[in-house]
């Protein structure tokens, strides 16, 4: 279990959040353009790195708002904890 | 050696000191017709359809561990095969009518108790959703009956059925029931060495050998080694590999646990699971319950959910089962599982000629992994996917031919 740095809340456990994937997946801007391949590979492929990982959660049971978080998924220690829009922090 | 009752006697003479090893531990050789990456059930099962099926000679299975130290060892060992879509039902069902021959055909107890699996009923909408699965069943050849609360309370007498969500009914598969997870393991592994195939443990691929599209071989912890054909048949790591060999799966790796208690005498005589209340929970044949937890919902490979999973699930089961409620759980383990959007797995052929994979088996890989391996050494002899595989390409994700068991049969497998 985490303890999760929400970026407007601070320190609160994890069972306050949840999780929703990988983040910085940029919807495409023209979807009828798209091929099949590329919409796909927009909807389901994943990194699922092992290692340093970007992904959205959201406070549920706080202020509601969502955020990214920096993980490494093999410690599932958390390093950064940061604001939608602001730039992805470097690994 | 036959395992029988006549050398069972036999080797009493000498106080059972003198059982050959059930596979050795041959060296990695410089090549092979086919190579298994990955030595679970449905790793090992491919390797032994291979070889006794397929008329494929040369044939390693690498295994980054040891044999049955995987997710094969780590599930709830349950099987049934009532599912909703046609491709599934085909799919699990296979692996069902070859679960009810595996002791006798790979000389090795399997435990395969076809004891009948209950999926609860909660609500109207329950009741419905598995009245419109039991038709959906019956149109495809698999078992299903509808019972009341009635027939459910007089079946499984200790079930509190006017709980918090009360039971209204369940769907019974009579021909579910669960196995033992590390002997189909040790099963298949005994068998498939027997048929000659190379059981290299303790041998992690490091990298894959790609050239002009096609696969030429393996970088491996133990050296390097070329291969005209590699399976990849991974747990928990497909993403990984499929990085490795230049091309991206639609799979998110999550932690899923499970838990036993202290052994009891025999209480449940079936397999008990509610996707609504969510808990799955059987006993084993030394009296443990197993009970089994839902998947976190972050990625992680840190083979560790977390705890409040264990309240979930704790909670309904002995709301369910109030009897239960003063068991101590003796213990808790998480094992990382490879989950699909539509909660299918992905077998077929790869973005790289003569590479091919069976992953994404989610939280329900277990139950399949007979079907799932004899369906997939065909797809890697042949060079295509059957009928029953077919359906389970990674080009789903491309077309949308999803089969959404994720919308089905929701959270539980
Ligand atoms: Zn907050």
């Amino acid at each position: 279990m985490f303890v999760i740095k929400c970026p407007y809340c601070g320190d609160r456990d994890q069972t306050e959040f949840s999780c929703h994937g990988e983040a910085h997946i940029a919807r495409p801007e023209n979807p009828e353009t798209l091929t099949d391949e590329e919409w796909g590979e927009y909807l389901f492929i994943r990194s699922n790195k092992k290692g340093i990982h970007y992904e959205r959660w959201t406070h549920d049971h706080g202020c509601r708002r969502w955020f990214n978080v920096m993980r490494d998924t093999v410690s599932d220690e958390i390093l950064v904890t940061y604001k939608m829009g602001e730039e992805k922090p470097k690994s | 050696m036959k395992y029988s009752a006549i050398n069972l006697v036999r080797n009493a003479f000498s106080y059972h000191e003198n059982w050959q090893k059930a596979w050795s531990s041959p060296e990695l050789k410089k090549e092979y017709d086919v190579i298994i990456v990955g030595g679970g059930g449905h790793g090992l099962g491919t390797a032994y359809y291979l070889a006794k099926e397929f008329g494929v000679k040369n044939i390693a299975l690498l295994e980054k561990g040891w044999i049955g130290g995987g997710n094969t060892g780590r599930n709830t060992t349950i099987i049934r095969s009532n599912y909703l879509w046609d491709e599934s039902a085909a799919l699990y069902n296979h692996a069902v009518n070859l679960w009810e021959g595996l002791s006798s055909e790979l000389n090795f107890n399997v435990m395969f108790s076809q004891r009948g699996l209950y999926h609860l009923a909660h609500s109207v909408h329950d009741m419905q959703e598995i009245t419109r699965r039991a038709y959906s069943n019956y149109l495809n050849g698999v078992d299903a009956e509808i019972l009341n609360q009635d027939q459910v309370k007089k079946n499984i007498p200790h079930m509190n059925v006017n709980g918090r969500y009360p039971v209204l009914g369940a769907i019974l598969q009579r021909r579910a029931g669960t196995a033992r997870h590390d002997a189909v393991a040790w099963g298949y592994a005994r068998a498939a060495e027997n048929l000659g195939v190379d059981i290299i443990q303790n041998c992690e691929v490091t990298g894959i050998d790609v050239s002009n599209g096609i696969v030429k071989g393996l970088q491996t912890t133990k050296g390097s080694v070329n291969a005209k054909k590699v399976g990849l048949v991974p747990a928990g790591h497909s993403s990984v590999l499929a990085n490795m060999a230049g091309f991206r799966l639609p799979i998110s790796s999550v932690p899923l646990q499970a838990l036993v208690s202290e052994p009891i005498k025999p209480i449940l005589d079936c397999v008990i699971m509610s996707n609504t209340v969510h808990v799955y929970v059987s006993q084993s044949d030394k009296g443990e319950l197993v009970v089994g937890a839902g998947s976190d919902s972050y990625n992680s490979y840190s083979q560790r959910g977390s705890f409040d999973m264990i309240e979930h699930i704790m909670g309904p089961l002995t709301e369910l089962f109030p009897i239960f409620s003063r068991l101590k759980m003796l213990r808790q383990w998480g094992g990382i599982v490879d989950v699909t959007p539509d909660r299918s797995p992905i077998i077929g052929k790869t973005p790289i000629e003569n590479l091919f994979i069976n992953c994404g088996w989610g939280t329900g890989g277990f139950k399949a992994t007979p079907g799932s391996a004899h369906v997939f050494a065909e797809t890697v002899a042949k060079g295509e996917p059957n009928k029953i595989a077919s359906p389970f390409s990674i080009e789903r994700h491309f077309s949308g031919a999803l089969v959404d068991e994720a919308a089905a049969a929701a959270v539980a497998h």
